[in-house]
């Protein structure tokens, strides 16, 4: 399953990759592949802005507005509400602001 | 000797500790043994927390734990202190040698507390430091889930403790072919899934979460049903048909839209949910035998409930971004409210004719 077209936030800086592999590692949907010793995005609107890569890469080449992906936790931050309402071993809606701040730089 | 968790300030287990089996001495103390099985309170806890009973008070004590007989060179696996998450893991460790690492996230699974911050790299290296992992297994290597990569940066926790920092796979149950195969994870452990069973396995703690908003929501309708042309009166024919359209949209939402989600068109979950009230709201009209005005107001209340049910659950899934949910966000939700106030003046309105 594939979530909407072209809205994710995800950006790779191949100049700064040096082709560790780390985000090929923690990535859940399959999104980069490493070619030539550079990494590349293959799946782009399969990235669901968990923001693993980003604060995995030891040179700062990945940069995404990490967040959950859930409609109660954006609405409960949007009406500056604090509420965690987790599912059991699945993605979750927190919306506490931390999960919304953008990936460490 | 003691036991090193004792001295953390963290809140105690729940209930009993009958996964303790024993000790392992260690340079630095001694450490709790854990069984590889379930024991029946076990499963009742787990049952239990489906549920939503009892589920923030599902915790065991962070630190450090055994199993089998591990050595200096054992692997170190880390986990929540959510207790089915800390279960969940030994339970597939039956046979093996490792030592668990219980992190302190209050009580919460890993996914959600890497993404809440609260299994993170400062959380994770603390642990480290406390319970003295260094020196229990020298020349061991971490094993974090995969699912806490959001939260934890492995090559921080390396550069500040020197242990070295593996990804382990995203499910337990492919941690012993992981461990077996030396560490080395296929690209299919890589992955999250979404299953029938994942999608339904929320459905529970959904129903008892929104149960009283349902419950205000036929409350509201069984009072409104008595109005009319001659004055206010207790309509109290109507409400078992209004308790059946409450309730069918109720289960609709939040269970049929989640099992057919692959199979509904289109990417939006507003879309997808709607496309489920349309059904369910046809069904109700055509049951129910109510005229035009009323018929449509019960398709439109339904999906606009259907869809906003379906938005909600982008909350349990395992792949949408948070830019996608505020996008549809935006469009559906003055949909919904639209096709709610349209919905309720039409069913007002049908009373009077
Ligand atoms: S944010 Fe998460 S899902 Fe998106 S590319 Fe990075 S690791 Fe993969
Ligand atoms: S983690 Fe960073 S440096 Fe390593 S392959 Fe990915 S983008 Fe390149």
């Amino acid at each position: 399953m594939v979530y909407l077209k072209d809205v994710v936030t995800l950006r790779l800086d191949c100049d700064a990759c040096i082709g560790c592999g780390r985000c090929l590692e923690v990535c859940p949907h399959g999104v980069f592949v490493l070619e030539a010793d550079k990494c590349r995005i293959v799946d782009r609107d399969a990235c669901m802005e968990c923001g693993a890569c980003a604060r995995n890469c030891p040179v700062n080449a990945l940069w995404v507005k990490n967040g959950v992906g859930c409609a109660v936790g954006i609405l409960n931050s949007a009406f500056g509400r604090k509420s965690s309402c987790c599912g059991e071993s699945q993605a979750c809606c927190c919306g506490d602001p931390k999960a919304e701040s953008p990936a460490e730089k | 000797m003691l036991e090193r968790q004792e001295n953390l300030p963290v809140e105690p287990d729940t209930g009993n500790r009958d996964w303790v089996i024993g000790n392992v001495e260690t340079p630095t103390g001694r450490v709790p043994r854990v069984s590889t099985h379930w024991s029946w309170r076990d499963r009742l806890g787990a049952v239990a927390v489906r549920w939503n009973i009892g589920r923030r008070r599902y915790r065991v004590h962070p630190g450090l734990y055994a199993v089998g007989s591990p050595t200096a060179e054992s692997p170190v696996l880390a986990t929540a202190n959510y207790k089915l998450s800390f279960d969940t893991l030994r339970g597939v460790l039956d046979g093996l040698d490792a030592w668990l690492l219980v992190v302190d996230t209050k009580g919460i699974n890993v996914w959600c507390a890497a993404g809440k911050g609260t299994f993170g790299t400062e959380e994770l290296i603390q642990r480290i430091t406390v319970t003295e992992v260094a020196k229990v297994a020298s020349a061991a290597i971490l094993v974090l889930p995969q699912l806490a990569a959001p939260g934890v940066a492995a090559h921080e926790v390396r550069r500040r403790t020197g242990i070295r920092v593996v990804y382990g796979p995203v499910r337990a149950s492919d941690l012993a072919a992981f461990l077996r195969a030396g560490m080395h994870a296929t690209p299919a452990m890589r992955r999250v899934q979404f299953t029938l069973l994942d999608r339904l396995a929320v459905a529970p703690v959904e129903l008892v979460q929104r149960l009283a908003t349902a419950l205000l929501i036929m409350l509201v309708f069984f009072l409104g049903a008595g109005v009319g042309r001659h004055g206010y009166r207790l309509a109290m024919e109507q409400w078992p048909a209004i308790a059946t359209a409450v309730w069918a949209n109720f289960l609709a939402g939040i269970v049929l839209t989640p099992a057919l989600l692959p199979w509904l068109l289109g990417r939006s979950f507003a879309l997808k949910g709607a496309e489920i009230g349309i059904v369910t709201g046809s069904g109700l009209w055509l049951w129910t035998r109510y005229g035009l005005m009323e018929g449509v107001a019960v398709v439109l209340l339904g999906v606009a409930a259907c869809s906003f049910l379906g938005l909600m659950f982008t909350g349990s899934t395992t792949y949408t971004s948070a830019s996608g949910v505020r996008r549809e966000l935006r469009w559906a939700l003055p949909l919904q409210i639209a096709g709610v106030v349209a919905g309720f003046v039409l069913w007002l309105m049908a009373r009077w004719k």
